[in-house]
């Protein structure tokens, strides 16, 4: 009996597969998306600021303001656009709409180091563009940081450095740590929730549902069956995302790759269960991905922390994402991939969603009718 | 009557790739006539009705309908024609009244003809009570009446039907085909296909068509004298048993 | 084999009125009718048969089994087609059947027997999707798989409607043979003239039973006599006949009219006063009913 249930299940998770290999629609959702999110968001979407172009007026002209001057123009993020000699030309050149940032060295820098141990630059950047802006300004702190260090002075410029704790981890403030942990909660939560939910509302749109619920398959088999085939691809996917991530967008897995596999395979679970529980009320395929698109992409893509931080956002706001399981993967993900922690950092984060995976799993095995109402 | 022809077809044929759908049809229609278009599934009926409804262009042969020429003046051919099917007719989510206002809108019918329209039809129907009421939930007769009846609102020379009676109770067929005798007796000309012999019957002149072609094209009575048949059930089996085409 | 007591179902919290009290008794190797236009509730009759729906009121026993209690036993023994075409359009005829057997925890070879005859027609295109079959092709496939667990019941929804006279004529044809294999049958249609084809039928129309019976004896108890009254000016004829104080009802049927009339209605009389409005070619005789004609009478009895 025990055999025949193997072979029945195995016959059902093949016909699945034909399903998704047979509909070239699906098949380009599945693994075309990802590899599109990952180009688009690694690339195109990046928030990095390339060859900025900048004003210096250095009233000081010495070693020390030279060096550091070479060393702006010398990073990839800054182009000497042009030098003036005086601050009052800077809103014409500002004007002119080609550079963002001027950088002013007042008279007596280097001496004013050495004796003091204290020196001021000052920043002006176009502000008409907050984002490039902030960014820019950034990358400036991060260059006089690291100059700062290697002149060997216990005291520091008096610069501020706001993005310290991201930047110990995204040094140059590149797009693609930030954005890959984000993409990859997005498309598992997108291919298995709206592609697990699509496929089973289309047995009941079929009237096949009908057959295989008077069948003698059990429906705890039938669910099982329909979801194996997205987790194994949902794996696919996630291997893809990584290679993708180490190989185009040059991005280093930090931390162990089979504790960020096992989180992940939990993630997706939770999906799936979600998109179980969706297909559960749903009776079209439309309706089953508009629920899915509206109900877990969209919190997905704004309350999960990757495109906008939640600690700034109001606390009703904050109280609810912690509802969204993304926001816990995405954590994990952070941690273990970018910062190379290990296991003990993300037990919490693992915790809430083997909780989440395992209450949205059973409810909607309960919910999953064995009548047609 | 006066005898005029409002469909002529002369070796009408479209083909899609090798497969001759519908193969040198010839025939016409006359005004005012009830024209039975039946045939096993996948004889090419919807093919046919779709050239003359001006939707799918011919691959040879000639054709008029209502005095147009079905390659060059397909957009005078639509303002002409009604359809219906058993698939599409009505909107569900909106109601009767704002279903008849809308394709009155659509067939460019003054806003005073719509209204005048929407009473005569709610009248005929006996729909009055029911005017605010979403189509989706009336019974399936009254929404295939209130489909046809709406198929004619802009006076068309010719309504094509398409199974326009399938599933619909015994009692509210028989008052359905009511409503086409007396488009008929105004002199729209009907076209209709049907799976009903029994409805075959009603018809003035009757095509059968099989594999692509026409096998038969005649009254209902010479069909039955021809075949030997005593129904036009038993002439439709003689006739489409040896087709080789399925859908 | 099936009996259902004062079954009662709604839909939309008890708005919608789908099933209104109704008792039926099916016989073992019997092959039943559930004869009714859309809407008069044969899917959700079969449904609850098939314990997909729960009624609201009432009991239903299938095979000695309780349809709520005992579901999972019932579900082994019944072989079942939906309405609208169900199978898996992108699997190919032979995929779809070796699926089907596979669920129903068995094989294509072990049952081979009883669909040989139907799969024999459908073989030679064992290697093409389902969604590119013709109608009747898919028909015969579908029932190919409602019938590859060998059930004691065979439960089929609606399966000749929209398929072409020919093809339903085959289909009937199949069922006769399966019946002869001991199978209990229930089919339902809206198609009336499919009703002598049936060893007993149900007429059912906006969820009441109308009558169940077997064919003949439902028109046996046609109430009162039937004329066929027939002229080439059919639709003239009928408007005249509506006015006349006799007629107690009168339907088109094909190329005459059926009519009933008053008891002491003069038939001679009648065709005299035709024949003088003009209708030369007026023939009026006494014909047996149809189950149509049955049908209309009964659904106008019960209004």
């Amino acid at each position: 009996m025990k055999k025949q249930n193997r072979s029945q299940l195995l016959t059902f998770i093949k016909k699945e597969f034909m399903h998704v290999f047979r509909d070239r629609k699906t098949l380009l959702m599945l693994f075309g998306l990802p590899i599109a999110q990952i180009i688009l968001f690694g690339f195109a979407l990046s928030n990095e600021i390339k060859n900025s172009k900048i004003i210096i007026i250095d009233y000081s002209n010495d070693i020390t303001t030279k060096q550091l001057i070479e060393k702006i123009d010398a990073s990839k993020y800054f182009d000497i656009d042009t030098r003036i000699e005086s601050a009052d030309g800077i809103e014409a050149e500002f004007k002119k709409g080609i550079a963002k940032m001027a950088i002013i060295f007042p008279p007596n820098f280097a001496d004013n180091l050495q004796h003091t141990g204290k020196a001021d630059i000052q920043v002006i950047t176009d502000g008409s563009d907050p984002n490039v802006a902030t960014a820019i300004t950034t990358y400036i702190s991060i260059i006089v940081n690291d100059y700062n260090a290697a002149y060997n002075h216990t005291s520091s410029l008096p610069l501020q450095i706001n993005a310290e704790m991201r930047m110990m981890y995204n040094p140059e403030l590149r797009g693609a740590p930030t954005f890959v942990p984000g993409v990859m909660a997005l498309i598992l939560m997108l291919v298995c929730t709206m592609m697990t939910s699509a496929a089973i509302v289309k047995e009941k749109e079929l009237g096949t549902m009908e057959i295989l619920l008077v069948s003698p398959f059990d429906p705890v088999s039938i669910i099982i069956s329909k979801l194996t085939p997205y987790l194994l691809i949902s794996i696919l996917n996630l291997l893809i995302i990584l290679f993708l991530s180490v190989t185009l967008l040059e991005l280093e897995i930090k931390g162990n790759i089979f504790l960020l596999i096992f989180e992940s395979i939990l993630f997706i679970l939770t999906s799936l269960s979600i998109g179980l529980l969706i297909s559960v009320n749903a009776t079209t395929q439309k309706g089953a991905m508009m629920t899915s698109l509206m109900s877990m992409m969209l919190p997905t893509m704004l309350l999960t922390g990757f495109m906008f931080p939640i600690e700034n956002m109001p606390w009703p706001m904050q109280v609810f994402s912690n509802l969204v399981p993304s926001r816990w993967y995405f954590i994990t993900i952070k941690n273990v991939m970018l910062k190379g922690l290990g296991f003990s950092s993300v037990w919490k984060e693992t915790l809430i969603l083997i909780s989440m995976c395992v209450l949205l799993f059973s409810i909607s095995l309960r919910k999953f009718k064995i009548r047609l109402e | 009557m006066m005898e005029v022809d409002v469909i002529r077809t002369e070796n009408l044929t479209k083909k899609f790739g090798n497969f001759i759908a519908a193969n040198e049809l010839t025939f016409n229609v006359k005004k005012g006539e009830i024209f039975g278009f039946l045939g096993a599934n996948g004889a090419g009926k919807t093919t046919a009705m779709r050239m003359l409804c001006g939707l799918l262009e011919p691959s040879s042969g000639k054709g008029m309908v209502a005095g147009y020429d079905i390659y060059t003046q397909r957009d005078d051919i639509k303002k002409n024609i009604g359809y219906m099917s058993q698939k599409f007719s009505l909107y569900d989510d909106l109601t009767v009244r704002e279903n008849i206002r809308f394709y009155g809108g659509i067939y460019g019918l003054s806003r005073k003809e719509i209204a005048a329209k929407t009473a005569e039809l709610l009248t005929e129907l006996q729909l009055e009570k029911e005017a605010k009421v979403l189509v989706s939930q009336l019974p399936l007769g009254w929404k295939q009446k209130l489909a046809f009846s709406i198929a004619i609102v802009h006076d068309p020379q010719i309504v094509f039907l398409d199974e326009p009676t399938g599933g619909v109770d015994p009692v509210t067929r028989r008052q359905f085909w009511d409503l086409i005798y007396h488009a008929s007796a105004r002199g729209v000309t009907i076209f209709v296909t049907t799976h009903y012999m029994d409805e075959a019957e009603y018809c003035n002149r009757v095509s059968i068509m099989v594999d692509g072609v026409i096998a038969a094209l005649d009254s209902p009575a010479n069909l039955k004298l021809k075949y030997g048949a005593n129904n036009m059930d038993e002439v439709f089996y003689q006739l489409a048993r040896n087709a080789t085409r399925g859908e | 084999m099936i009996t259902f007591s004062n079954i009662k179902k709604t839909y939309l919290k008890g708005t919608v009125l789908a099933l209104d009290d109704v008792s039926l008794d099916i016989n073992k190797g019997q092959l039943f009718g559930l004869i009714g236009p859309d809407g008069a509730g044969k899917t959700t009759l079969f449904r609850i048969l098939t314990t997909l729906l729960l009624p609201d009121s009432g009991t239903a026993i299938v095979n000695g089994l309780d349809i709520i209690t005992d579901y999972k036993k019932i579900r082994d023994s019944i072989g079942y087609m939906p309405g609208k075409f169900s199978l898996y359009q992108d699997l190919s005829v032979e995929e779809n059947l070796h699926f089907f057997a596979t669920i129903f925890n068995t094989t294509i070879e072990e049952n081979y027997e009883l669909i040989k005859d139907i799969y024999i027609q459908i073989e030679p295109f064992k290697n093409r999707r389902a969604g590119k079959l013709s109608g009747g092709m898919k028909q015969k496939l579908a029932l190919c798989c409602a019938l590859i667990h060998n059930p004691e019941i065979l439960i089929l929804d609606e399966p000749t409607t929209g398929v072409d006279a020919v093809s339903r004529k085959e289909f009937w044809e199949m069922l006769k043979r399966l019946k002869l294999k001991g199978l209990t049958i229930l089919v339902s249609t809206p198609y009336m003239d499919e009703a002598n084809l049936c060893d007993q039928i149900a007429l059912i129309q906006n969820g009441k039973i109308l009558s169940v019976d077997e064919p003949h004896k439902i028109v046996s108890n046609f109430d009162g006599k039937l004329y066929s009254v027939k002229s080439a000016k059919i639709f003239q004829l009928m408007t005249l006949l509506k006015s006349y104080p006799d007629l107690k009802s009168c339907f088109a049927f094909g190329d005459a009219l059926h009519a009933t009339f008053l008891e002491t209605t003069n038939y001679e009389e009648l065709a005299q006063n035709l024949l003088k409005k003009g209708f030369e070619d007026i023939e009026i005789k006494e014909i047996t009913p149809s189950i149509e004609d049955c049908f209309i009478q009964l659904v106008n009895s019960n209004k």
